[in-house]
């Protein structure tokens, strides 16, 4: 066991009130590379916020955000993706009546080299298609056409382009917030399987979910956010589902936590 | 490992229906072929050559229209305005020309200036305000008209330069007489398929009729791209001004009237949907010379025009009918 990994993104002491409510009440937060972290929390416990926070779509009141050990902040989702921060929402975030390698590269579109690029602003749609074929291979997403239109994508299927998407493009961490929720049985299972290749390709994964047995699947750790705080790291191997549920919902303090099943 | 489950789970399962070209694409075309034929039944001079050059001509205006109109609907919009703003157009080109002296091609370019305008109003009032579209150009439907009622005094202006004329006139191909006007259009036309085609914010007008809030987290300036289509499409609104101008004359403040539901008649014909995010930019100029062969037959045919109004009214529903089935189809 690394005794001392490396933490991709950390952020400390985080606050943020809306009016009278306070989501974050000094939340801390920690990702090491290599691990798909889990994040987990009753509705209200301040686990959007946070996600909110690290993704760049909430600027916090008080606190730090911490970058590969640099401090950033984030005035937009766009300075996070910048910074190589990808985010993949629950909503299958893509353009429908659009092709697949489209998808994949809105935003970044590549050009043609000399005067059809620079002049006419030509797309390079042959070199798009070729590095979309090539980066869906690299994560084994196996769809046989880069050129049909997401529409005709199951659910599944298009959430395994979003995540290859961030997947392709994320320098540092890849945020999913609630990738399977929308999901059938086998479809969220193809999504999951798809967010461990993510992570063996050596991207850490920030993983959102209520989905307790997707959640004890996947993770390496589990974050238990509540009451606008981290609550505590639990260890999927040790804690039993139940367990995890009842610190949750605080029916179990976290100081009578059993110690074997915190992470540290 | 299930790894080979996996990438057999993502393979797409593709039907004989899917690939079949969407109906977006031919329906159009089989439509204005299916007018053709049954026109040239009814009528011997619908075939001629006069008569082909007579209905480009009556279709360049609309046509112009269209581009602007297409550009607005495939991000989701809608302008109602299209008309009564060229209409604006061409009595301020013609009054400064005519009234203020100026020289022909600065009286145009301020013509295009005051429909630009027109949409960029729309434009913001679209992206900052965030009202709908509908609303909006609805709005400055009226308010288009009734500038140009007052700034005309509900009169005609005439004796126009020669310049602002030209593009009405005629060259000759073969036994064929083609407006320059019209050679204007499919250049445009054509420059307008290349861009929504083959470049990045071409692509970005259809990615925000799509999915506007998943084209913004992708770090696109979602709003500059809807106030730049709603400015463009003011500049052709101008460029329409200025053939209808050329094509009838005079600057007329009742111009627009017709084009202002043809042209969104065109663009729903055409096979481009209301919803947004799809459709194809030269369908709209099949769409536009389905609208121009329908009045151009019926009035050869001797129908009334009252007519030809309700049956573009009744294929504007059948278009948009056909669009909401073939998008529930592919859900």
């Amino acid at each position: 066991m690394n005794i001392n990994p490396k933490l991709v993104l950390q952020a400390k002491g985080l606050v943020k009130r809306y009016g009278q409510v306070t989501a974050l009440d000094g939340a801390d937060f920690e990702l090491r590379a290599g691990e798909i972290l889990a994040v987990i929390g009753d509705n209200g416990a301040g686990k959007s916020s946070l996600i909110k926070a690290l993704s760049g779509a909430t600027i916090p009141d008080e606190g730090e955000l911490l970058l590969d050990g640099k401090p950033v902040h984030f005035r937009s989702p766009i300075d996070a993706r910048r910074a190589g921060i990808e985010t993949v929402y629950q909503d299958l975030a893509v353009a429908a009546a659009m092709t697949i390698a489209e998808n994949l590269f809105l935003g970044r579109e590549l050009r043609r080299p000399g005067f059809l690029g620079s002049v006419l602003r030509m797309l390079d749609k042959k070199k798009m298609l070729e590095e979309s074929i090539a980066r869906m291979q690299e994560l084994k997403v196996g769809i046989r056409s880069m050129t049909q239109p997401v529409e005709t994508l199951s659910g599944g299927q298009r959430q395994c382009v979003a995540v290859g998407r961030a997947a392709a493009f994320a320098q540092h961490v890849v945020i999913m917030d609630e990738p399977t929720a929308a999901l059938g049985v086998k479809e969220g299972n193809m999504v999951l399987e798809l967010i461990r290749r993510v992570r063996d390709r050596g991207l850490p994964v920030v993983l959102i979910s209520h989905n307790m047995p997707h959640v004890f699947e996947v993770a390496d750790r589990i974050h238990v956010a509540r009451l606008g705080k981290r609550a505590a790291i639990l260890n999927p191997k040790k804690i039993s589902m139940s367990d995890t549920v009842a610190v949750m919902t605080g029916a179990m303090p976290p100081d009578r936590i059993p110690a074997e099943c915190l992470a540290h | 490992m299930n790894t080979t489950n996996v990438t057999a789970a993502l393979l797409p399962h593709r039907t004989w229906r899917d690939k079949l070209p969407p109906i977006g694409t031919l329906g159009p075309f089989i439509a204005l072929l299916l007018a053709c034929v049954f026109f040239s039944t009814q009528n011997d001079r619908f075939l001629s050559s006069d008569n082909f050059s007579l209905v480009l001509q009556q279709v360049m205006v609309v046509g112009v229209i269209a581009i602007g109109q297409t550009l607005i609907i495939l991000t989701a919009g809608i302008d109602l305005s299209c008309g009564m703003v060229m209409a604006l157009g061409g009595i301020v080109m013609t009054k400064l020309a005519v009234e203020l002296g100026l020289p022909a091609p600065l009286a145009i370019l301020c013509g295009i200036g005051a429909t630009a305008l027109f949409g960029l109003v729309n434009g913001l009032l679209v992206t900052k305000i965030r009202l709908p579209p509908f609303i909006v150009t609805l709005g400055t439907l009226n308010i288009a008209f009734a500038i140009t009622q007052l700034y005309s005094n509900a009169q005609t202006v005439t004796d126009l330069p020669p310049a602002m004329t030209w593009l009405g006139t005629t060259f000759r191909i073969g036994g064929t007489s083609v407006a320059y006007g019209v050679v204007l259009m499919l250049l445009m036309y054509f420059g307008v398929w290349f861009w929504l085609r083959e470049t990045a914010a071409g692509r970005h007008v259809y990615a925000v009729g799509n999915n506007p809030e998943a084209t913004r987290l992708t770090g696109i300036a979602t709003e500059r791209v809807l106030l730049g289509v709603y400015v463009l499409a003011g500049i052709f609104y101008g460029i329409a001004a200025l053939l209808s101008v050329a094509r009838t004359g005079v600057g007329d403040p009742n111009a627009g009237q017709t084009e202002n539901l043809d042209a969104i008649t065109a663009v729903v014909l055409g096979g481009t949907s209301l919803f947004g995010g799809r459709g194809l930019i030269l369908g709209s100029l099949i769409g536009a010379v389905i609208v121009g062969v329908l009045r151009n037959g019926l009035t050869l045919m001797g129908t009334p025009s009252v007519y030809q109004v309700l049956i573009t009214g009744i294929l504007v529903i059948v278009a948009v009918a056909i669009d909401q089935m073939s998008r529930k189809g592919g859900r």
